[in-house]
């Protein structure tokens, strides 16, 4: 069946795995910017990883089937200086108009200081100036919860419009707040932390399939860049019909990613 | 048992049994869950504040009642509003 994986940082990964996608039906991606595992040192080194999502994945991705989407920012786990966040900001403007670049993303807040959350205000502000959709990125472990707050409220004060933005890795306890302010959710399959593709497959039953997603943020922790596939057979094994499949894991992700008139799946 | 999706959003009942499909790898996870709290007392880290805050998840998971997973994960998520004034190491699981 075919899917598409909305959040999995491909530059982390092998050219093998774009072709274990594709055999298992992926036909588009969108890598969101992330932290490389170590502060890069300066604005520049944004200019080299933003070359790499805008020009080398794609030309990568091509050679397998698979349409590769990308989002710029600052990734929240280098926020805390906002000198060096302004320099990059000021740069993004200059790749909006790449061919794959979807937005700006992904925003948010990793341990949720003062100095992350006023980074996330400029670069919601940044995207709303430039009409770009919105990828979040939502604490880890212990932050989730009040991070996915201070997120949904930094949003609404700005006047984002809702349909215009994922909140990307939410759990049990943050689902619900993000669908009820008509938000689109997404749900990260990760090992040890994040969801299972139990656990997503019984947030689906719960809350229902209407703005979810699925995916791998596969990248260069520990991270399958296949996981998606995987909550499909688990879909498969509790007996869903293929319908419903098709919705959660392609559907969903085509219908808010084309509210970029970028995306073509 | 069956499970059914109730969901009128989903608009879909979906049948399997539950408890064939999947206790025997529960039933796994309790063991091993066990058998850390054991390597952990063996390592003299009861009290890690980490321990302290999986054990008041056990308790939790004897409560009666739906929606233990997102309980337990309130349980183990900061319970402040305001962000902190500076971004300190890594997150670790529990507050």
């Amino acid at each position: 069946m075919d899917y598409i994986d909305p959040h999995i940082h491909m530059v982390s990964r092998t050219t093998d795995d774009y072709e274990r996608l594709a055999r298992c039906g992926c036909r588009a991606v969108s890598e969101p910017a992330f932290w490389s595992g170590f502060n890069r040192a300066s604005a520049e080194g944004f200019r080299d990883y933003f070359l790499q999502l805008t020009e080398f994945e794609p030309t990568r991705a091509r050679r397998y089937g698979i349409r590769h989407y990308c989002w710029l920012c600052i990734n929240p786990k280098q926020a805390e200086d906002p000198g060096l966040a302004r320099e990059v900001m000021a740069l993004i403007p200059e790749y909006l108009d790449r061919p794959n670049v979807l937005g700006i993303g992904e925003i948010g807040l990793n341990r949720n200081s003062k100095n992350e959350l006023v980074v996330l205000e400029e670069q919601i502000a940044l995207a709303l100036r430039h009409d770009q959709l919105i990828l979040v990125h939502t604490p880890h472990l212990e932050d989730k919860l009040k991070g996915t707050k201070l997120i949904l409220d930094a949003l609404d004060d700005q006047g984002v419009r809702p349909e215009r933005a994922l909140i990307d890795h939410v759990e049990e306890h943050t689902v619900q707040m993000v669908l009820e302010r008509g938000y689109w959710a997404g749900m990260t399959l990760y090992p040890d932390t994040k969801c299972t593709p139990q656990r997503a497959v019984d947030i689906l039953e719960v809350h229902g399939t209407e703005r979810l997603c699925l995916n791998s943020a596969g990248d260069w922790g520990p991270s399958d860049p296949l996981a998606v596939p995987k909550a499909m057979q688990e879909m498969r094994r509790r007996e869903h019909p293929v319908e419903r499949l098709r919705q959660v894991f392609y559907a969903n992700p085509h219908a808010f990613l084309s509210q970029s008139p970028r995306f073509r799946a | 048992m069956n499970v059914v999706d109730e969901s009128s959003r989903s608009g879909q009942v979906g049948f399997v049994n539950v408890v064939d499909e999947y206790f025997l790898e529960h039933r796994g996870k309790l063991i091993d869950l066990a058998a850390f709290l054991d390597r952990v007392d063996r390592a003299g880290q009861a009290d890690d504040r980490r321990i302290q805050a999986l054990r008041g998840a056990l308790q939790l998971l004897l409560e009666p009642g739906p929606e233990r997973a997102r309980r337990i994960l309130e349980l183990l998520s900061d319970p402040t509003s305001e962000p902190v004034d500076e971004a300190r190491g890594s997150a670790t699981g529990a507050p």
